[in-house]
C-alpha cells in the first residue's frame, strides 16, 4: 500500500502488533474507533511472534545484522512537517529487546542420502550463528572452525525462506490475505505423516525441509483455562479464529527423574508413585484451597509466612510438597502463604474445564493469538501496515498532547490516542529504568521426555531450581499435533527469569534433561547411560527484556499517549490482557471492552452490498463434520456442563468473509 | 459514534426466528402428514425413505416413523442383490450416526441400529465399537450407548480381557462413573474365576465351559489387585459412592446355601414347623413330608396370611398320627427341588422335638460378606481404619468398616460398631433411621448368637434403642422373648413365626400395631406396658392366640376407652389376668 493511500486522520494510531497493541486494536476498532495499526517488523506479533524453522534462521540473521547496524538518522526529512506550537518526539528505530542469542546444532549435516553411511567423523560437531564467541568453552565451541559451510548453509536457507514462508513475510495491509494463508496451511500441516518417518533419524537437511512445519514462539506461554485470556477470546468471539489443543500432562523433574505431577482428581486416582495416604493428603489439601477463603483458621497464623512452611505444617509428605509449591502453585520458597494459597486455588479452579490439566495451547503457536485479535480489529475496519513504522510524535506545546504522528514514509496522520509498544520509546522519554529480563531456549529434540502411550501430548515440565535460591526453570515440550514441530520431533520452550545470558541459566538444565550429542547426528544408542534421554538436534539461546514492570509513572510523554509493556516472564498471560483493558478504559472509559462480536447474519448492510454468508458446515469435509458432532454431542452431556464452552473453543476456525468492509473517512 | 457496525436489534431477531420457526414447523407438518398417508396407502418406495430421513433427522424420536422405515428397508430387500442390500444398510447407519447427533440419547435411533445390523449381510462390528467409544467418550453414563456396547461386544466376539481394559480406561480418566465399576463385576467373575473348591457340588465343569455355571466369585490374587484399585478411589475420593458399592460387591458376594435350616415338630399341636435359609414359596418347591416312612398330604401354610415367600411354613398333622406321648416318630421334610432332606425324631414321652442347624455352626450372619480368608479382610479392615484417621467423618468409611467388622467378629467388635453407628447417625442425619434399622438388625444377629452360645431358648434384647425387628425366623424355637426399653413401633407379621413363645415381653416401647401376635399356639403371656395402642381393635389379633391367659396394658392410650373393661372380655374372654 503506497503512502499517499492512507487516510491522514485515524482515532488511534498503534504502533506494534504484540499482544497488548492488537487487543487495544480490535477493542477500539469493535466498538467504531478508526485504527491504524502498524509494525515495523515484516511479521505480526513483535516479540510474541511465531516463526517457521526458516523464518526463525532469517529472524536470527536479521538480529545478527542489527547488532552490525551503525544507526543513521536523517531527522531532516521530517523536521520540515513540525509547525508551530508543535514539538517533535522522535522514537526509537532499532528493537534492542533480544540479546545473548546463540545457536547450537546437533543434528546430522549429512545429506538425507547418505544417511545410512553415517560417517561421523567427517562431520562439523556444532555450529554456532552467535557472532560472540565465547571464551568459556563448552565442547561444542572447540570445533567451531572445522566447518564453515554449516553457516552458509544457514544463509542460503533463509534466501530461501523469503518465499517458503508467505505467513512471516506478509507486509501487505490487506489483512484477508493473511487469514487466506491461515486456511491455507491447514491442508499442508496435517499432522499424519506415514510412521516410517518416525523411524529416520532427523538431519539438519530435513529441518530445514520441513522448516514451514515449526511455529516456534519467541515467547512461551500457556493459557489458564479460566485465564483472561480465555475469558476475552471466548467474549469477544475472537476464538472462532483460533484452535486449541489441551495441555495433556504436567510433569516435574524430581532428583534428576521426570514423572507425573498427579493434579486432577484422575491424575490422583491413577499415580503409582503416591501411597494412598499421600492421594488422600493431596486430595484434601487440594480441596481446601479450592475454596480456602472460607477457612481462614486453617492458614491465618501463616499469613506473614511463607507457602512452603505452611505445607510443611499441612503434615504433607515432601513430595507432595514438591508438587503443589512447585508445580502447581509455581511458586518460590519465599512466596508468602495467602499468594501460594491463591495460585493454588487458580491453578484448581482452571482444571476440568476443558480436560485434565488448566492449560490450553494454539495450535500453530501462541503467534497465533495476537493474529487473531489484529483479525478482529480488521474486519471492524482496522487497517494493517507491516514494516511500517513511526518516526516521531507530533506533540501539541499548549495541550502537551499527541496530535498526529510522521511515519516512515513522511506522511503526517492526526490522530487521537497513541498507543506504542515499549521498545519503540527512546531513553530520552524514559524516567526510570526498570528493565529485568527472561531467559528463554528453544530446543528441537527427537523425543518426549517422558514417553507414554501417545507420544501426542503437550506437557508442562516444572524443573525445581538445581540452586534453592535460583529460579524455577519452566519448560512446555510440544508435540507434531500441536502443529508447532516437524513429526518425529518434539519442540521445547524453556524459560526462567534471568540472573545471567540464556545459556548460564539454562544450559544445566538442558544437559541435565537431554542428551547433547558429542558429534552431530550421533546415534544415541552408541552413547552410554544416556539412552533413555532425547537428543537435542538444535538448541537457541537467548534473552528476552521484560518491561512489565514499568508503568506509566516510568515515561515522560504526553497523556495521550499510551506504553504497552512486552511479553511478561508468567506463564499466563493475564498481565498482558489486564493492561490491554485498562489501556482500552483511558482510550474510551465509556465504551464496554471487546463486546461480543455480532454473526455476520445479523449484520445490516448499507446500499445494497450483498450480505456476507459465513461458511456453513455442509460444506465442511468429514474431519469438521465429526467434529461438529462431538460439539453437539457435547453440548447434550449432562454431566459436563462446560462442554459447550470447550466445544466453542475446539470448533475449526470458521472463515468468514467479513474482512472488506472500507474504512470509515468520517 | 460513528464507524460502528450495524447490528439487527434483538426484536429483529425474534421476528427472524419466530418465522423460521413457523416456516419449519409448517414444513414438519406437511412432510408427517404426507409420510402417514402413504403408510395406510402401504407405499414402501425410495421416497418414503427420503421423507421420513427429512423428519427423522430433525425429530429422530419419531417412533412410527422408525417403524414405517422398517418396512420399507425390508420391502426393498426383498427386491435388490445382495451387494445393494448391503449398501442399503450401509447408508442407513451413516443416517441414524447423524440423527445421533441431534439426540445421543435416543430409543429409536439406538434400536433401529441395532435392528440395522441383524439385516446387515456384512455387518462392520469394529466400526461400531468405534461408535460406542466415541460416544461414550462425550457421555460416558449414555446407557443408551452402553445397551448398545453390549449388543455389539457380544456380537463380535470381542474378548473379555479386552473388554476389562476398556473399563480400566474408562475408570481411569473419571472414576466417579458407577457403569465401568458395575460393568466389570460382570467381567471378572468370568476372567479370573475363583476356583471350585466345593467338592460337594463338583458336578459342574470348568467355569469357562458354560457361561451359566461360573461362579460369582473372583480369584483371591485378582480380589487383591480390585482391593487396590478401590483404595485408589477411595482414598482420592472418599465421598465418591461408585468405588465404594465396588469395594461392597468385592467383599461381599457369598450367596447363602438353600437348605432347610429347622424343623420342629409339637405334639400337642401336631403341627410341623420348617424353617428354610432363604425365603421361599412351600407351595411351589416341591415340599414333601414322610412320617414314619409314609408320605403324608399336607396343606402347608405361613405363619402369616399377610405373608407370601417367608423362610418359615406350617402344617398340620392328620389328627391323632402323633398325639400319643408313648410312640416314637421319625419325620422327615424332602425338598425335592433342592435334592435335600432333614430328618427329625419325635421321642417317647417328649412333647416337642426339633433338628436344626444353628447359627454358630453355620457363621450364618457372616455370609453377607464372603468367606474371604479372614486375614485378607483384616488387612481391609486396616486400610479403612487408615482413612477413618484421615477422614472421621466419612460415611462410606464407616459403613464399610462396620461391615468388615461383622464379617471378622461380630460380638469381638460390637461396641465399637455401635460407636461407629453413633457417629454415622450424626454425620449423616438423613439416613439416620436406615442406620438404626441397620443397628438394630445387627444387635438381633449378636443376640442371637450370643443365645445360641449360651445354648438357650430366651431371646433378650432390651435397652438397645432398636427400631426394627428382622431375622425372627431364627427364633422359631425362642419361649421367652424380652424385648422392653426399645424404640419398637410394630410387631410384624414376621412375629408369628415364633411358634414356640409362651412369654413376650416388650415394655416401654412404642407399639402400635400388633399384628405378628397371630397364632401363636403356646402365647401365654404378653406385656405390653407403656407402649402406644390407641383402640381396642388393635387387640383383636390376641384373640388368635388361645392360650393367652396373661395380659398387662398399663399406660397405653387405649385407657381411655370408654368400658374398656367389659370390651376386652368380650374379644378376650380367656385372658384371666388383665392389668389396666
Amino acid at each position: 500500500m503506497a503512502a499517499e493511500d492512507l487516510p491522514s486522520q485515524f482515532d488511534v494510531v498503534i504502533l506494534g502488533t504484540g499482544l497488548t497493541e492488537s487487543v487495544i486494536a480490535a477493542a477500539c476498532s469493535r466498538v467504531g474507533q478508526s485504527v491504524l495499526h502498524l509494525d515495523r517488523r515484516n511479521y505480526y506479533a513483535g516479540n510474541w511472534a511465531s516463526f517457521t524453522f526458516n523464518g526463525l534462521l532469517s529472524w536470527i540473521e536479521e538480529y545478527k545484522n542489527q547488532q552490525e547496524l551503525q544507526i543513521t538518522e536523517s531527522e531532516q526529512e521530517w523536521r520540515s512537517l513540525i509547525e508551530d506550537g508543535e514539538e517533535a518526539v522522535p522514537l526509537n528505530s532499532v528493537d534492542s529487546s533480544i540479546s545473548n542469542l546463540e545457536v547450537f546444532c546437533y543434528a546430522s549435516e549429512e545429506e538425507e542420502q547418505e544417511e545410512e553411511t553415517k560417517d561421523l567423523l567427517t562431520c562439523p560437531n556444532a555450529e554456532t550463528v552467535s557472532e560472540e564467541t565465547n571464551s568459556d568453552s563448552t565442547e561444542t565451541q572447540d570445533t567451531v572452525t572445522s566447518d564453515d559451510v554449516t553457516e552458509s548453509n544457514v544463509k542460503v536457507q533463509n534466501e530461501e525462506n523469503e518465499d517458503s514462508a508467505p505467513k512471516e513475510q506478509l507486509h501487505a495491509s490487506d489483512i484477508s490475505e493473511h487469514s487466506q494463508s491461515v486456511e491455507e496451511k491447514q491442508p499442508n500441516r496435517s499432522p499424519a505423516d506415514p510412521p516410517a518417518e518416525l523411524q529416520k533419524k532427523i538431519t539438519y537437511q530435513k529441518l530445514l525441509k520441513e522448516g514451514r512445519r515449526f511455529n516456534i514462539d519467541l515467547v512461551s506461554k500457556l493459557m489458564y483455562s479460566r485465564g483472561a485470556l480465555v475469558d476475552l477470546l471466548i467474549k469477544s468471539n475472537v476464538s472462532r479464529y483460533a484452535e486449541f489443543k489441551n495441555i495433556g500432562r504436567i510433569l516435574t523433574c524430581r532428583n534428576g527423574k521426570v514423572e507425573q505431577v498427579p493434579c486432577s482428581r484422575a491424575d490422583v486416582f491413577a499415580s503409582k508413585q503416591l501411597t494412598v495416604v499421600e492421594k488422600r493428603m493431596l486430595m484434601k489439601f487440594l480441596t481446601f484451597c479450592l475454596d480456602f477463603e472460607q477457612h481462614p483458621e486453617e492458614y491465618q497464623d501463616y499469613s506473614e509466612k511463607p507457602f512452603s512452611e505452611f505445607l510443611k505444617n499441612k503434615k504433607l509428605t515432601e513430595n507432595l510438597q514438591d508438587f503443589v509449591l512447585l508445580s502447581i502453585a509455581m511458586v518460590t520458597q519465599q512466596t508468602l502463604t495467602e499468594e501460594g494459597l491463591k495460585a493454588t486455588q487458580h491453578f484448581l479452579r482452571c482444571l476440568g474445564r476443558y480436560g485434565n490439566t488448566p492449560f490450553l495451547f494454539p495450535l500453530y503457536g501462541l503467534g497465533e493469538i495476537p493474529q487473531c485479535f489484529c483479525r478482529m480489529c480488521a474486519v471492524f475496519g482496522g487497517i494493517y501496515c507491516l514494516r511500517h513504522s513511526v518516526q516521531c510524535l507530533v506533540v501539541d506545546k499548549e495541550s502537551n498532547k499527541v496530535k498526529a504522528v510522521i511515519d516512515t514514509r513522511g506522511q503526517k496522520i492526526g490522530c487521537s490516542h497513541f498507543v506504542v509498544e515499549d521498545s519503540y520509546i527512546r531513553e530520552e522519554q524514559r524516567e526510570s529504568i526498570d528493565y529485568r529480563q527472561i531467559s528463554r531456549a528453544v530446543l528441537i529434540t527427537d523425543r518426549s521426555v517422558l514417553p507414554s502411550e501417545s507420544d501426542q501430548q503437550i506437557s508442562l515440565v516444572t524443573v525445581p531450581p538445581v540452586e534453592s535460591s535460583g529460579p524455577a526453570v519452566r519448560m512446555v515440550e510440544l508435540c507434531s499435533s500441536s502443529m508447532t514441530c516437524m513429526p518425529g520431533t518434539c519442540l521445547v520452550h524453556l524459560t526462567c527469569s534471568s540472573s545471567g545470558t540464556a545459556q548460564q541459566d539454562l544450559a544445566p538444565v538442558v544437559s541435565q534433561l537431554f542428551h547433547i550429542p558429542t558429534t552431530p547426528g550421533e546415534d544415541p544408542s552408541e552413547g552410554t547411560g544416556e539412552i533413555s534421554k532425547p537428543a537435542v538436534l538444535w538448541v537457541m539461546y537467548f534473552n528476552m527484556r521484560d518491561t512489565s514492570a514499568m508503568d506509566s509513572s516510568c515515561y515522560s510523554l504526553p497523556s495521550n499517549v499510551h506504553v504497552c509493556t512486552g511479553p511478561d516472564a508468567g506463564l499466563g498471560s493475564d498481565y498482558s490482557i489486564k493492561l490491554a483493558e485498562s489501556v482500552f478504559h483511558c482510550l474510551l472509559p465509556d465504551e464496554e471492552f471487546c463486546p461480543p462480536a455480532p454473526n455476520p447474519e445479523d449484520i445490516i448492510y448499507d446500499g445494497d452490498a450483498p450480505q456476507a454468508e459465513g461458511r456453513g458446515f455442509d460444506e465442511s469435509n468429514d474431519t469438521e463434520a465429526n467434529k461438529s458432532q462431538a460439539e453437539e454431542e457435547g453440548t447434550t452431556n449432562e454431566t459436563n456442563p462446560e462442554n459447550s464452552e470447550a466445544a466453542e473453543m475446539d470448533s475449526v476456525a470458521q472463515e468468514t468473509t467479513l474482512d472488506t468492509n472500507p474504512p470509515s473517512e468520517e | 459514534m460513528h464507524g460502528r457496525v450495524k447490528v439487527k436489534t434483538t426484536a429483529q431477531q425474534e421476528e427472524e426466528k419466530r418465522k423460521e420457526r413457523e416456516k419449519k414447523l409448517k414444513a414438519f407438518v406437511c412432510a408427517r402428514d404426507s409420510v402417514l398417508k402413504k403408510r395406510s396407502a402401504g407405499e414402501h418406495d425410495e421416497e418414503a425413505l427420503d421423507l421420513t430421513q427429512q423428519l427423522l433427522s430433525s425429530n429422530p424420536d419419531f417412533a412410527t416413523l422408525w417403524n414405517y422405515r422398517r418396512e420399507v428397508l425390508l420391502h426393498l430387500e426383498t427386491l435388490r442383490e445382495k451387494d445393494e442390500v448391503q449398501k442399503l444398510y450401509e447408508s442407513e447407519l451413516h443416517f441414524i450416526e447423524a440423527c445421533l447427533k441431534v439426540n445421543p440419547k435416543s430409543y429409536g435411533c439406538w434400536h433401529h441400529r441395532s435392528w440395522v445390523n441383524t439385516r446387515l449381510p456384512q455387518p462392520d462390528w469394529t466400526r461400531e465399537l468405534g461408535l460406542c467409544d466415541r460416544c461414550l467418550s462425550l457421555d460416558e453414563r449414555n446407557f443408551h450407548c452402553w445397551d448398545y456396547r453390549r449388543l455389539v461386544v457380544k456380537e463380535s466376539g470381542v474378548s473379555v480381557e479386552q473388554e476389562l481394559q476398556f473399563t480400566d480406561r474408562l475408570i481411569g480418566s473419571n472414576f466417579s462413573n458407577y457403569s465401568s465399576w458395575h460393568y466389570r463385576s460382570t467381567l471378572l467373575p468370568q476372567l479370573r474365576p475363583q476356583p471350585v473348591l466345593d467338592s460337594a457340588h463338583n458336578t459342574s465343569p470348568s467355569p469357562s465351559a458354560s457361561p451359566q455355571s461360573h461362579s460369582h466369585r473372583v480369584c483371591e490374587e485378582q480380589l487383591l489387585k480390585e482391593y487396590e484399585l478401590a483404595h485408589n478411589a477411595f482414598f482420592t475420593d472418599p465421598n465418591d459412592q461408585s468405588a465404594w458399592f465396588y469395594y461392597r460387591w468385592l467383599l461381599g458376594r457369598a450367596e447363602r446355601e438353600e437348605m432347610i435350616s429347622c424343623v420342629y415338630v409339637s405334639r400337642e399341636g401336631e403341627r410341623v414347623s420348617v424353617a428354610f435359609s432363604k425365603p421361599v414359596h412351600a407351595g411351589s418347591v416341591g415340599l414333601m413330608l414322610v412320617l414314619d416312612g409314609q408320605p403324608q398330604q399336607v396343606q402347608w401354610r405361613n405363619a402369616h396370611p399377610r405373608l407370601r415367600h417367608s423362610p418359615v411354613w406350617l402344617c398340620d398333622l392328620p389328627a391323632g398320627s402323633i398325639s400319643d406321648t408313648s410312640n416314637e416318630h421319625n419325620l422327615t421334610i424332602h425338598w425335592t427341588d433342592k435334592h435335600t432332606h432333614r430328618d427329625c425324631a419325635l421321642y417317647t414321652g417328649c412333647a416337642e422335638s426339633w433338628c436344626r442347624d444353628s447359627a454358630t455352626d453355620q457363621e450364618l450372619f457372616r455370609s453377607e460378606l464372603s468367606v474371604e480368608k479372614s486375614s485378607v479382610l483384616q488387612a481391609e479392615l486396616q486400610s479403612c481404619n487408615q482413612l477413618l484417621d484421615l477422614e472421621p467423618q466419612n460415611k462410606w468409611c464407616l459403613l464399610t468398616i462396620i461391615l468388615l467388622m461383622r464379617a471378622l467378629d461380630p460380638l469381638g467388635h460390637e461396641k465399637e460398631t455401635l460407636t461407629h453407628f453413633q457417629t454415622l447417625k450424626e454425620v449423616d442425619a438423613m439416613r439416620s433411621s436406615y442406620y438404626s434399622d441397620l443397628c438394630s438388625k445387627f444387635l438381633i444377629e449378636n443376640t442371637i448368637l450370643k443365645m445360641e452360645y449360651a445354648e438357650v431358648r430366651v431371646f433378650s434384647l432390651s435397652n438397645k434403642k432398636l427400631t426394627t425387628l428382622c431375622h425372627l425366623d431364627q427364633l422359631l424355637l425362642v419361649t421367652h422373648i424380652n424385648l422392653s426399653s426399645n424404640q419398637l413401633q410394630h410387631l410384624p407379621p414376621q412375629f408369628s413365626m415364633l411358634q414356640c413363645l409362651e412369654v413376650l415381653e416388650a415394655d416401654d416401647n412404642a407399639i402400635e400395631s400388633l399384628e405378628g401376635l397371630y397364632h401363636l399356639p403356646k402365647l401365654e403371656e404378653v406385656s405390653l406396658k407403656n407402649n402406644k395402642i390407641c383402640k381396642v381393635s388393635d387387640l383383636e389379633t390376641l384373640a388368635t392366640c388361645t392360650k393367652l391367659t396373661r395380659l398387662d396394658l398399663r399406660g397405653n392410650p387405649v385407657h381411655k376407652t370408654d368400658d374398656l373393661e367389659s370390651e376386652l372380655s368380650l374379644i378376650l374372654p380367656l385372658v384371666t389376668a388383665l392389668s389396666l
